[in-house]
């Protein structure tokens, strides 16, 4: 019995004192140096076990493990549809006099459509990015193939580690983390005096922060500073996971806009109120565009309000592109200061596939991951230029967003995660159809056709 | 997951599919991971919902016309061997497959079988002729409304007139490869996959 109760107290006096040593230097924003060098370590073990992988399949050339190919499955044949179907139609020696149309013609539409069946660009971003090499976690494991007993002894040595050291670790600083925002902002609230409530409020917000990253490991390279936004801004970044918004708000304060919760979200959203404003908007406000523009709009021209953070995909995305940004976001005015997150995805997978994880197995999974490695890029700030509309802008802002992480820029929206996509670019694509096959000639009978297509 | 995705498809099944299609083992393994992930209702086939989720594909003109060539006649699922195979009309002809042994029976992608491919996208009521009906049905699709009537009907009448040569005002599976004896249906129906 007296063993146990010792037991039992040395490991509530190791606890603290690790939360000590955690929780203290991170509220003031420096660092004992732990997790970096547990960083290097991992770096070191995961390069080994990368060549000690290699060198397994070099060994056994017969085993049936593919490599994932880094340029997809196949090779596409990148012509415009006007050069294809002009390869097509070569053989048509004789002279076409009306309709310039081949049973050919339609060729073209099947091989691309069979291509997008065995490899599109668009849905693979909504699930995660494949590896290329095993990181030693068994849920980035596809095709587990026993290569040698030291690679499974630190794969094993991994999982205890993981789950039975770093996460209770973590899950007691997230606690205390999220309860700390909660109770210092209300307490904030109570102060009637102007500055000191903003400066008391920046720094108990700075600190919830960090002790949260500390919950999850998380180290995060800021670049290029001096762009960091200011107050009366906008802040615009790529959406990876809910976790974006603790490593932006490790560097500086922000406004967060989102909806209005119930529950434990609704209690930290509306504590955090208090302290500063934030923009949280009721459901039904969020169908009103124009009532969400002109409240952001009039948040942004109070001067010493901290920046809006907006994420205008709308949705998370892998982190290997970016999606079309929503132009809601660029019509407000006011100055842009563009950002760029990137994960490192040895460490841990960041993505939160929300039709796949909710949040709290999603938060979970964060927390027994090696780390959250991560590169944050503050991109000069950019304003709307003169006759400029906001779609373009929000397509320049997203190009250097991209262009900036080394992600892929594109078009698609990030909505097609659950949404179908619109029939307009069908239209499109029967428009530019119809062009070559009415050519220069015959605009005599054109009358647009007005039944329903056929199918 | 990805690990019990692949554990699925066994080695004998893998072969069968590589004697049957012709693709190598990494491709069958690689195109079941896809497979699967196209599955979202991890049942082990795909329904036309799933095609249909691709945007790419979703905004293809003749998209839902290829997604019917993966179901066979009236069903509404496709499992891996038939997504395989439909596939397999689309691998490109190799060179040591054009010496192979003519006694064999014809394989999926031969120049031949591709034209099929491509006839049975037209002829919908697999009645073996391509009617003035059904030509129009697929211009339509892939004019959308920007033609009208009668400028689609005069190019359906004309395309039937080149290629018709026994006056049954349909297109015949030998009319249309006649039709097209020129083009280089190698080249055009084939997707070059990797290793």
């Amino acid at each position: 019995m007296e063993n146990s109760l010792k037991q039992r107290r040395g490991l509530q006096v190791w606890f603290s004192v690790m939360i000590g040593l955690i929780m203290i230097p991170a509220m003031f924003g420096l660092s004992l140096g732990v997790t970096s060098v547990y960083i290097q370590i991992l770096v070191k073990i995961l390069e080994w076990s990368t060549l000690r992988i290699q060198r397994g399949h070099r060994d056994r050339p017969t085993l049936p493990v593919p490599a994932p190919l880094p340029n997809g499955l196949i090779q596409r044949e990148g012509g415009s549809m006007e050069h294809e179907m002009g390869e097509l139609r070569r053989y048509r020696t004789q002279s076409i006099s009306r309709g310039e149309f081949a049973l050919s013609d339609s060729f073209y539409f099947y091989r691309k459509g069979l291509e997008s069946i065995v490899d599109d660009q668009v849905t693979q971003r909504f699930s995660s990015e494949e590896l290329v090499s095993w990181n030693l976690l068994t849920r980035t494991n596809h095709n587990f193939h026993y290569i040698s007993l030291r690679l499974t002894v630190i794969w094993g040595l991994g999982v205890i580690i993981r789950y039975c050291v770093l996460f209770p670790l973590r899950i007691t600083l997230a606690i205390i983390g999220l309860s700390w925002l909660v109770i210092g902002t209300s307490l904030v609230g109570f102060l009637p005096n102007r500055r000191v409530k903003n400066w008391l409020s920046e720094l108990v917000h700075l600190m919830c922060y960090r002790i949260c990253a500390r919950g999850l490991s998380a180290t995060i390279q800021y670049h290029n500073k001096n762009n960091k936004p200011q107050k009366g801004g906008i802040c615009v970044a790529n959406h990876t996971s809910p976790i974006d918004i603790v490593i932006l708000a490790n560097d500086g304060c922000y406004a967060m806009v989102g909806q209005s919760h119930s529950g434990l979200m609704g209690v930290i959203q509306r504590s955090m109120v208090r302290s500063c404003p934030h923009v949280w908007f009721e459901r039904s406000e969020m169908r009103d565009r124009h009532a969400v523009t002109s409240r952001l709009r009039a948040h942004v021209a109070a001067k010493s309000n901290l920046p809006i953070l907006i994420f205008p995909e709308g949705t998370c995305i892998n982190n290997t592109s970016v999606m079309m940004f929503k132009k809601g976001s660029f019509e407000i005015g006011g100055t842009i200061y563009p950002v760029a997150i990137k994960y490192d995805p040895r460490f841990g997978d960041a993505f939160w596939n929300s039709a796949k994880y909710n949040m709290v197995s999603y938060l979970l999974r964060m927390m027994t991951s090696w780390a959250i490695v991560v590169n944050v890029w503050y991109l000069p700030p950019m304003t709307r230029q003169e006759g400029e509309d906001a779609t373009k802008f929000a397509n320049r802002v997203k190009s250097a967003i991209a262009h900036q992480g080394g992600l892929l820029d594109m078009a698609w929206d990030g909505s097609l995660k659950r949404d179908k996509v619109k029939e307009e670019f069908k239209e499109h694509q029967q428009k530019m159809y119809s062009s070559m096959v009415v050519g220069k000639k015959a605009r005599t009978s054109q009358e647009p056709h007005t039944e329903s297509t056929k199918r | 997951m990805g690990s019990r995705a692949s554990t699925l498809l066994r080695e004998e099944e893998i072969e069968e599919i590589k004697k049957e299609t012709g693709f190598s083992h990494s491709q069958i393994t690689r195109l079941y991971s896809r497979f699967t992930s196209l599955d979202k209702g991890e049942n082990g086939t795909l329904g036309r919902e799933d095609f249909q989720r691709i945007p790419e594909l979703a905004i293809n003109p003749l998209g839902d016309r290829i997604i019917n060539a993966f179901f066979p006649e009236g069903e509404d699922q496709v499992n891996f061997r038939g997504f395989m195979r439909t596939l397999a009309h689309f691998r490109p002809i190799e060179d040591n497959e054009k010496n192979k042994d003519h006694t064999a029976s014809e394989p999926l992608n031969s120049r031949s079988n591709k034209l099929l491919f491509a006839f049975r996208l037209y002829d919908l009521d697999r009645d073996d002729k391509i009617s003035r009906d059904e030509l129009l049905q697929v211009l339509r699709m892939m004019v959308g409304v920007n033609i009208s009537d009668e400028q689609l009907g005069s190019i359906a009448d004309r395309t039937i007139q080149e290629a018709d040569q026994n006056g049954d005002n349909s297109i015949s599976f030998n009319e249309f490869i006649k039709v097209l004896e020129k083009v280089d249906v190698e080249q055009k129906m084939s997707i070059r996959f990797l290793h």
